[in-house]
C-alpha cells in the first residue's frame, strides 16, 4: 500500500493499481457436501475472488452478475432459492474474508438443515466448482493527488482496476474499514463530510465506470460549493 | 506509430500504461519461449504476435524451436489426441522415441532463459537442464483440453510438469491436483489480424461477390468452424430449419479442410445431405483466409457456435468483438467469454440454440446490445494485451511465495 510507504507529514494520495494472477487449486466440487467442505478449507484469496471478480472482469455491465458460488448453485446444481440466498449476502457488511466466508457457509448450513433434498443433487464432472484464488500485485502509479482538484483530474484517468483497488481491495482484503479515498479526505484534506459520503457509497451496486462517475460528481460539486 | 501505441486506440492509453509499469520490474530479465514449429498453429501463430509487444516493453524475449523427426511428431501428435481424451494405443516403442529425441534436444539445445517458458508436450523434457541454469524459473504452457486426458499418458508427462514452477491452462476445467502452481491464462485474439481488423467495403464485396451471398435478401445465421462432428455443424441445420419455420433466413456455414483431420469429407457429406435441396443453406468448404472468414461475420446477423466439445473456442471471442450476437453451448471456454443474457446467449441442445436465434432475430435492440456488451467484454478480458499482462504477473509471481505482492 502506497499510503503506509508515505513519509509521516506527506499529505499527498499516491494512486496505486492493483492486477490480479488467478491461480489454480485443482480443487473442485460436484455437489454442495464437497463444495461445504471446500469452501472451509480453500485460502480466503480463493473466497474474494470469487465474490468479487465479476465486478472487475464485467465492469460495464449492469447490474453485475452474481458472485460464482451463487451462479453455480443456480445454473449447475440447479438449486436457485439457494442461490438467490448466496446472492444477496450483503458483502459490504463484511470487512473480513473471514466474516464472508463465515456467512456464506452458515448460510448454505441453515439451508440444507430446511432442505434436504439439497444434499441430494450434484453436477456432471463438466460443470464441477473449480476453485481458483489470485495472487495481487499491487503496483503505485506516477499519479499524486495533493488536493482535491487534482484528485478530480486523475480520477478521470486511472484505470478501473486502480479504482478498484482503492475502494475494494483496500476495503476488505486488507481489513480496512471505509475506504482509501475517504481515509485521505478525512485525515489529510480535513474533508469530512466528503469522506462520509464516499464512505457510504455501496460500490457493489455500481458497476466500475458509474462508480468513478458517482465519486467525481461528489468531488465536483464539494469543489463548487 | 509503435506496435504498443496502435493497441492503445483499442484498449485505452491507461491499460498500455500499465503494461510500461509491470515490465519494469522485468528489465533485464531474458524469457526463452521453446516449442515444437515456428510456422504454422496457434502456439507459433501467439508467439509471434506477443514476442515483439515484450521486446517493445523492454523485455528480452527470445524464441527456439526444438529438433524433432517425423517418427516423434507422430508419436506426439497421437499424445495429444490422448490428453483431448481420444482412444489412441501408446506403445512402449513410442514413449522411447519420444525420450530419445527429448535426450538429443536436452542435450544440444542452446538455453540460456532466466524464465524458461516451454510450450506443450513436445519440449517438456528439457525441464531436465534447470538444474544446469543456475537461478532459472521454469513455465510449462499447456495449450490442449486435458480435461479428460489419458491418464497413462498424464501420468508420463506428469513427472516432468511436476518439476516447473509453474504450468499454465487456459481454463479452470484443464487443472488437475498437483505439486506444480497452476495458473489460468486464457488465450487472446489479436483485433489488428486478419481475422479481426476492420475491412473494406471493397474486401466485402469482393467476398460475398465470390461466394455469392447476398446478406440484404434475408438475415444470415452464420456458424464459422471445421466440419467435425464436435462442432456439430448438422445440427445448426436443424436449429436453422426450426427458425426458419418462423423466419425467413439464410444460413452459412463455414469451414476450412484441416490437413491432419480426416473426417472432414464424411462430416461435410452429412451437412449437405442435412441441407437438402434448401437454397437459403450456404455450406462453404474455404480455404483458410483470414480475411474472408473476417467478412463473413461482418455481414452476419448472428453467429453461432453450436459446439458439444470445445477447448476455448476463441471463434466465439472472434463474434464478440465485431459487435455481433452470439448464441453458443456452454462448453469448454464458452461460457467465460458468454455471461449468459448479458453478452450473448448460451444453450444446451438444438431447440434451445433455435429458440435463441429467434430471440435474436426477433428483437434487433436487444441482439444489438448484447453484442456490444460482448465486444465490451472482449475487450476487457480477451485482447492480446491482457494475455501480455498475465504473462507478465505470471513471471514476476515466479519470484514471489505470497498472495499479495507489493511492487
Amino acid at each position: 500500500m502506497a499510503k503506509t510507504k508515505q513519509k509521516k507529514y506527506d499529505k499527498t494520495f499516491r494512486f496505486c493499481t492493483r492486477l490480479h494472477l488467478r491461480i489454480l487449486t485443482g480443487l473442485k466440487a460436484h455437489n454442495i457436501q464437497e463444495f461445504l467442505g471446500l469452501l472451509k478449507k480453500v485460502p480466503g484469496s480463493a473466497i474474494y475472488f470469487h465474490t468479487h471478480h465479476h465486478l472487475q472482469q464485467h465492469e460495464y455491465l449492469s447490474p453485475e452478475p452474481p458472485n460464482d458460488f451463487a451462479h453455480w448453485i443456480t445454473s449447475s446444481l440447479g438449486d436457485p432459492a439457494l442461490g438467490e440466498r448466496l446472492a444477496s449476502i450483503d458483502t459490504i457488511e463484511h470487512s473480513t474474508i473471514r466474516s464472508l466466508r463465515n456467512n456464506i457457509i452458515k448460510t448454505i448450513e441453515e439451508y440444507i438443515k430446511e432442505n434436504k433434498a439439497t444434499k441430494d443433487r450434484f453436477t456432471s464432472p463438466n460443470r464441477a466448482f473449480h476453485f481458483i484464488k489470485c495472487v495481487s500485485f499491487v503496483i503505485p502509479t506516477p499519479y499524486v493527488a495533493k488536493d482535491l482538484r487534482s484528485f478530480l483530474g486523475i480520477l478521470n484517468k486511472i484505470t478501473a482496476d486502480s479504482l478498484y483497488f482503492h475502494l475494494f481491495e483496500a476495503r476488505l482484503r486488507l481489513n480496512k474499514g471505509g475506504n482509501d479515498f475517504s481515509w485521505w479526505l478525512e485525515s489529510s484534506l480535513l474533508e469530512g463530510d466528503l469522506a462520509e459520503k464516499v464512505k457510504a457509497l455501496d460500490p457493489y451496486t455500481y458497476t466500475m465506470e458509474k462508480l468513478r462517475m458517482k465519486i467525481i460528481g461528489l468531488v465536483k460539486e464539494r469543489i463548487k460549493k | 506509430m509503435t506496435r504498443l501505441e496502435r493497441y492503445e486506440e483499442v484498449v485505452g492509453k491507461n491499460k498500455i500504461e500499465e503494461l510500461k509499469l509491470i515490465a519494469k520490474y522485468l528489465k533485464g530479465k531474458t524469457i526463452q519461449h521453446i516449442n515444437s514449429t515456428a510456422k504454422g498453429g496457434g502456439v507459433a501463430e501467439i508467439l509471434q504476435r506477443i514476442l515483439p509487444l515484450l521486446q517493445e516493453l523492454g523485455i528480452n524475449a527470445q524464441w527456439d524451436v526444438i529438433k524433432g523427426r517425423q517418427d516423434f511428431y507422430d508419436v506426439t501428435k497421437s499424445f495429444h489426441n490422448a490428453l483431448h481424451g481420444k482412444k489412441v494405443k501408446i506403445t512402449k516403442k513410442m514413449y522411447e522415441t519420444f525420450d530419445e529425441v527429448s535426450c538429443d534436444n536436452i542435450e544440444h539445445m542452446n538455453l540460456y532463459g532466466d524464465i524458461m517458458f516451454i510450450h506443450d508436450p513436445q519440449p517438456i523434457e528439457l525441464i531436465k537442464r534447470k538444474k544446469d541454469l543456475k537461478n532459472s524459473k521454469w513455465i510449462w504452457r499447456c495449450h490442449v483440453d486435458v480435461s479428460q486426458p489419458d491418464k497413462k499418458v498424464w501420468g508420463f508427462l506428469e513427472r516432468s510438469m511436476n518439476q516447473y514452477d509453474a504450468a499454465i491452462f487456459s481454463s479452470a476445467q484443464f487443472s488437475h491436483s498437483m505439486k506444480t502452481k497452476q495458473v489460468l491464462i486464457c488465450p487472446s485474439i489479436d483485433p489488428f489480424s486478419d481475422k479481426n481488423r476492420e475491412v473494406t467495403q471493397k474486401e466485402i464485396d469482393t467476398v460475398l461477390n465470390k461466394y455469392k451471398i447476398d446478406p440484404g435478401a434475408k438475415p444470415i445465421i452464420c456458424q464459422i468452424s471445421r466440419y467435425d462432428a464436435l462442432k456439430d455443424p448438422v445440427g445448426v441445420i436443424k436449429a436453422y430449419k426450426l427458425v426458419k419455420k418462423y423466419i425467413d433466413c439464410q444460413l452459412l456455414l463455414v469451414g476450412n479442410r484441416a490437413a491432419d483431420d480426416p473426417e472432414t469429407d464424411k462430416i461435410y457429406k452429412q451437412v449437405k445431405e442435412a441441407a437438402g435441396n434448401d437454397p437459403d443453406v450456404h455450406a462453404l468448404l474455404v480455404e483458410d483466409i483470414p480475411y474472408e472468414i473476417n467478412v463473413f461475420a461482418r455481414v452476419s446477423s448472428v453467429i453461432v457456435q453450436k459446439s458439444i466439445r470445445e477447448g476455448f473456442a476463441l471463434t466465439v471471442s472472434e463474434a464478440l468483438w465485431k459487435g455481433k450476437p452470439v448464441v453458443a453451448s456452454a462448453v469448454g471456454g464458452i461460457p467465460l467469454q458468454i455471461t449468459h443474457k448479458y453478452g450473448g446467449l448460451l444453450c444446451h441442445s438444438i431447440e434451445g440454440c433455435a429458440f435463441a436465434i429467434k430471440q435474436l432475430l426477433n428483437a434487433p435492440e436487444y441482439a444489438k446490445k448484447l453484442g456490444e456488451n460482448g465486444k465490451e467484454h472482449v475487450r476487457q478480458n480477451f485482447l492480446l494485451t491482457r494475455h501480455l499482462r498475465e504473462y507478465m504477473l505470471l513471471f514476476l509471481s515466479l519470484y514471489s511465495k505470497e498472495d499479495v505482492v507489493s511492487l
